[in-house]
């Protein structure tokens, strides 16, 4: 799994997910966003366009981030899951925890 | 009915590849649509990353074995580690409120979504996961 980074002029920041997003790397996720709250950033765009899979430990990476960010007063959105990850969400109604956007650009306009 | 046995070992980065060899038996020769291949891929990760970590305790002594018995109708498999076993009626609803807060317990909860008939050995270390072909 690779991370790409990119900031708003908002100050939004946007993290692309290049690949699965599975228990072996769960924690390269967590440690970025972690790393982003520490230095101010509260507002974030997870972009999984380039994601073909998710396991039950990503989502859990991604639920406590969640938590974590909004305890701090800021937002996660999650963007560009394909058929299958959307309906994982769906089944596990983390879809109910999630922001959830076709696209960054569309996940971006909801700031 | 064909048979394919893989030993895994207790390693959670040999997931990947143990899946991607156990699917790629399971679909040979068939008409399956990526439907079938992603639950499979969910339910077969799920199980292998519940025996790896909760079963072995990822011990490198120790290995899982999924047996694939591959039939015209019903592909069955057995995911089995050298565990002590669990109950799996002991298991959170995934769905609660304070569930859905958890960073875990999602596992079990998605192969019985993925798949059609889930059953554990007596033990707790064996499960038994049948999908039926479209």
């Amino acid at each position: 799994m690779g991370l790409r980074e990119s900031r708003q002029d908002n100050g939004v920041v946007v993290i692309h997910v290049e690949g699965q997003l599975v228990i072996t790397n769960r924690a390269e996720l967590k440690d970025r966003l972690q790393d982003r709250l520490a230095a101010g950033d509260r507002r974030f765009v997870i972009d999984f366009t380039g994601t073909p899979y998710i396991d039950s430990s990503g989502l859990g990476a991604l639920v406590t981030i969640a938590k974590r960010i909004r305890e701090e007063g800021g937002d996660i959105r999650l963007a560009g899951l394909n058929d299958d990850l959307r309906q994982l969400f769906e089944l596990t109604k983390l879809d109910t925890l999630f922001s959830i956007s076709a696209t960054p650009d569309q996940a971006l306009a909801a700031f | 009915m064909a048979r394919v046995t893989v030993q895994v070992p207790s390693a959670v980065d040999c997931i990947e590849e143990a899946v991607s060899v156990v699917l790629r038996h399971c679909l040979a020769g068939a008409v399956a649509g990526p439907q079938v291949q992603f639950r499979l891929q969910v339910a077969l990760s799920e199980a292998l990353a519940n025996a790896i970590v909760r079963g072995n305790r990822e011990d490198a002594s120790k290995r899982v074995i999924v047996q694939a018995d591959l039939g015209p109708e019903l592909i069955c498999l057995y995911v089995t580690d050298e565990g002590d076993g669990f109950d799996p009626r002991a298991v959170p609803d995934a769905l609660s409120p304070e569930g859905l807060q958890q960073d875990g317990g999602r596992g079990l909860f998605l192969i019985h979504r993925m798949v059609d008939d889930v059953h554990f050995n007596a033990q707790g270390n064996s499960i038994c996961m049948t999908l039926r072909r479209p």
